[in-house]
């Protein structure tokens, strides 16, 4: 924790600390290749589902989603720009959901292995 | 005595506000920087209770999907994938305009702000009338959960005209649950949508008031979070509804 | 009782001369519309403990209507589906509207602030939105009452909520959804207030450690809730259109309904105890005129907590058919949890150690919670370990173990907090010895009410039934015996609250000589609780600091 060593009296507010973040402004330009590297993927997606891959198609169709989500988040949100308590608290959101799918499968894929 | 010790505390709390500036400022922040960052984490916050929200339904599918996969994957592929890409560029591109409408707030260029944020609107609209189509035909197909749904497409393809293995009664039957998560889950998002079409017309006009064109941008930021966050949401949805299976035949 | 002996840390001011500071945030504005549409904290915290406290004795009464048909072994009271339906008001009503919101809500919202050096929370108007939620899902709680009620339980189990019954389930999922939303803008509230509004100085580790546990709460709230939200969704859609997502003959699952039920309400579990965790680390320190032992476990202990939670939620279903691998897992990770709420016990226990310890009647409540709130807790590792949860489960062992926590503690925590920051509320005090005298009454009545219950359940009584076999009458009659004394014990502050409005003793600032930033502006605060915003230059609970400060202040006036 690096709260604890901003504790000057001049800081009103906490404005000084690591929770803040400079305010950045991303150009037009950016979202346009944010924009296009979306479009691209989005075709991607879409041909590599009429592929026959075995299990590699939905990895792949996932991993595209999640790629595309991560450069929304980072670029039209922002988030790339942001202080690390606004990156902590997108990554403490996903660490629940993933905590959610995992601890429930433990039941679903070892209830049929019956008993000890 | 009294009196006098009110008018100091009054003139005290006067002195306090006198470094307000602007009209937006809230007595209880410090700065105009607090309040900021206080908004935009409140906003994230609340995106995160979004993901909890969402990721109930998305558990759902996975289990079903693993347990009545030729069932997901003959009822996916029933829906139009052209639609699905269309509409998936669709809010790409009505993502793209409200990222730029961002920009163009932050620049204080205000016609350049209303013009972007009709164009997502606009987008957003085309993109709920190609999801209104889609629940149409799916209405006529009968295809919608409930008493009415009918799984004779999926247990007699051939009789449509649909190239496609013919499931067992019992397997054709869990296709409901395939479309029972389609429609929680698109409709859901679309309920997402449709508030933030709403409260886009409400900014519009703000916007067009000239609120947002003298560096008070927090409502357009924030909002803006919300319509991507949006999107990342479809982003999802169109690969696990649509793309399920698409290379079956050989 | 001790204060026969003249043992006390009260000092009030000089009755004959004191007065309730002329402006606060009570009289600032007048008339019903400036509570209804107020942005003070305070102002919402108050409107908000008024209506909790009217819900908290709705499902009081049901509650002594269970134990009045459980009085005798026949059922003679009411038919069985109505008493499905009490039982079912009484944890709906008390689980989403008076305990999760009841120590947040109400001291939580009236203290962070405060205790932060702000001004106000960081979003006054959705703070007050939150309160018109709480309202609506109260509302609409009452509405499926008067409607003809509810009866599936407060835990909505699939397939009877969804298939087997023709009553107002949907009513209920919505008021609990609303509900659900308004603590999930309390939450999000603390957390933003937390994270940018302290003061100058106010670091972490400065904070008390009743904002540690709000902050772990918060983080309950705001992660946990929307997983209940869309699960009652799911629900509502499965009854009205038949969907089959939680229906076996579709093809659903049933335990899918519970992984999510769960998912939330076993951490819901500890939004509702932690709250009361941090009211008890600021009694005992102030009581015990110590800073609290090992300051940082205890905040970090929260934090735990609030993480280990969300690891834990299958021990609810052991006996439902779920894998036993899985079980294993979970039932290993549940006595995890049992390590930072030990923690926190015995740091409590440390703080009293050598400490001026007085007792004030915040302190009886205190000591309650610490010895009740132990015994829920151990019976917590009795059912989470898998051997004996197949036995007591369903039993009235569960029913006695998560009254030990959430009466026994939680309620013993909320009238310690109200009891101790009354007279900042209110800026008047309440009378001592009778408020001792409802303190132990409430203790007694407790033990006997919920005791006999583990007893009963170990023996086999099962949970939500209307009628017992005989040979269980004697336990039956001493719990509902002793909810009786319960019942007094609840009223009793009551009353006395509401007559020290008028006619209690005039407080001043601070009548317990605690630290707590809260303590040193007028009680009642003004409206934006400081006419300068603080510096924090010193540690929490710095008895020293306060020493000096007082001294100081003598001088300047001689």
């Amino acid at each position: 924790m690096a709260h604890e060593i901003h504790t000057d009296a001049n800081d009103p507010s906490n404005v000084t600390n690591p929770e803040h973040a400079q305010h950045h402004i991303v150009t037009p330009l950016q979202y346009t290749y944010v924009f296009a590297t979306l479009l691209l993927f989005t075709g991607i997606t879409v041909g590599a589902a009429y592929v026959d891959l075995d299990w590699a198609n939905p990895v792949i169709a996932l991993g595209i989603a999640c790629f595309k989500a991560v450069i929304v988040i980072l670029f039209f949100m922002h988030a790339a720009y942001q202080s690390r308590l606004i990156k902590m608290t997108i990554g403490s959101g996903f660490f629940l959901f993933i905590v959610l799918i995992t601890m429930t499968l433990t039941d679903y894929i070892s209830r049929a292995w019956g008993m000890w | 005595m009294d009196s006098a010790l009110a008018t100091t505390d009054h003139a005290d709390v006067h002195a306090e506000h006198d470094h307000v500036a602007l009209p937006q400022h809230r007595h209880h922040f410090e700065t105009e920087e607090q309040q900021r960052e206080a908004g935009s984490f409140g906003m994230w916050l609340f995106l995160l209770t979004e993901i909890m929200f969402f990721g109930g339904l998305f558990f759902a599918y996975l289990l079903y999907r693993n347990w009545y996969y030729p069932a997901f994957a003959a009822a996916s592929n029933q829906l139009s994938v052209p639609l699905g890409a269309f509409n998936t560029v669709v809010l790409i591109s009505s993502g793209f305009c409200m990222a730029v409408g961002v920009w163009a707030a932050e620049m204080r260029r205000k016609s350049l702000l209303v013009l972007m944020l009709v164009l997502t609107t606009f987008f957003g609209l085309i993109f709920l009338g190609v999801k209104y189509d889609e629940y149409h035909e799916k209405y006529e197909l009968h295809h919608i959960p409930g008493d009415s749904f009918n799984i004779s497409m999926f247990t007699n393809p051939a009789g449509y005209g649909i190239k496609e293995e013919p499931l067992a009664p019992d397997m054709a039957q869990k296709t409901q649950i395939f479309f029972f998560l389609y429609f929680a889950m698109t409709g859901m998002h679309a309920v997402h949508m449709i508030i933030g079409i709403v409260l886009l017309f409400w900014l519009t006009w703000r916007a067009h008031r000239g609120d947002f064109s003298s560096g008070y941008v927090a409502p357009i930021e924030n909002f803006g979070l919300y319509w991507h966050f949006v999107d990342i949401v479809w982003l999802f949805l169109f690969p696990l509804l649509y793309l399920i299976n698409r290379h079956p035949l050989h | 009782m001790s204060a026969a002996i003249g043992n006390t840390i009260v000092s009030l001011p000089d009755q004959s001369t004191a007065q309730i500071p002329k402006r606060n945030y009570i009289n600032n504005e007048h008339g019903l519309l400036s509570w209804l549409l107020t942005g003070d904290h305070k102002r919402i915290a108050i409107l908000y403990l008024i209506s909790i406290t009217f819900f908290f004795f709705i499902g009081g009464a049901f509650a002594g209507l269970i134990r009045l048909e459980l009085l005798t072994p026949q059922p003679d009271l009411v038919a069985a589906d109505t008493y499905n339906k009490f039982f079912t008001m009484h944890g709906i009503i008390m689980v989403f509207l008076f305990l999760v919101p009841s120590v947040p809500a109400t001291l939580g919202n009236f203290l962070i602030p405060i205790m932060l050096g702000a001004k106000d929370l960081a979003f006054p108007k959705i703070n007050l939105l939150s309160w018109y939620l709480y309202l609506v899902g109260g509302g609409l709680t009452l509405g499926a009452l008067v409607l003809g009620g509810v009866d599936t339980g407060w835990t909505f189990t699939t397939p009877l909520s969804t298939h087997y019954l023709n009553t107002h389930v949907i009513t209920a999922a919505t008021a609990i959804f609303i509900a659900g939303f308004s603590s999930i803008f309390t939450g999000l509230n603390f957390i933003v207030t937390i994270h940018r509004m302290r003061c100058p100085g106010m670091t972490w580790f400065r904070m008390p450690l009743f904002v540690w546990s709000h902050y772990a709460a918060s983080l309950l709230m705001v992660l946990g809730t929307p997983v209940l939200a869309i699960t009652l969704v799911l629900v509502a859609l499965e009854r009205l259109f038949g969907i089959g997502v939680f229906d076996p003959a579709k093809g659903g699952d049933p335990l899918l309904f519970q992984h999510l039920f769960w998912f939330y309400s076993h951490p819901a579990v500890y939004i509702m105890i932690l709250p009361g965790m941090g009211v008890i680390s600021e009694v005992i320190s102030t009581f015990s005129r110590k800073r609290v032992f090992g300051y940082t476990a205890v905040a970090f202990s929260s934090v735990a907590i609030a993480l280990f939670g969300f690891f834990v939620w299958e021990h609810h279903m052991f006996i439902m058919g779920v894998s036993n691998y899985s079980a294993l897992v979970f039932s290993l990770l549940t006595m995890l949890v049992a390590v930072p709420s030990a923690i926190k016990i015995f740091n409590w226990a440390f703080t009293l150690q050598k400490g001026s310890i007085t007792f004030e009647t915040p302190m009886l409540y205190a000591f309650g919670f610490m010895g009740l709130f132990t015994i829920g807790g151990l019976t917590g590792v009795f059912l989470g370990s898998l051997g004996m949860d197949i036995h007591l489960t369903e039993t009235y062992f569960i029913v006695a173990h998560f009254h030990f926590v959430m009466v026994g503690g939680m309620l013993m925590a909320f009238l310690a907090g109200v009891h101790f920051w009354w007279p900042k509320m209110t800026g008047r005090m309440y009378p001592e010895s009778l408020s001792k005298l409802a303190a132990v009454t409430t203790f007694i009545g407790f033990n006997l009410t919920f005791l006999p219950q583990f007893i009963l359940g170990y023996l086999g009584m099962p949970r939500r039934y209307h009628a017992y076999p005989p040979e269980f009458q004697v336990l039956n009659v001493l719990s509902t015996a002793g909810a009786t004394v319960l019942g007094v014990g609840y009223m009793l502050p009551m009353l006395y609250l509401a007559w020290s409005l008028k006619y209690g003793a005039i407080a001043g600032n601070n009548p317990w000589q605690a630290t707590g930033l809260e303590w040193q502006i007028q009680s009642p605060p003004l409206t934006e609780n400081f006419i300068e915003i603080p510096i924090m230059d010193h540690e929490a609970y710095d008895y020293e600091w306060l020493e000096n400060k007082t001294k100081n202040e003598v001088t300047t006036v001689g």
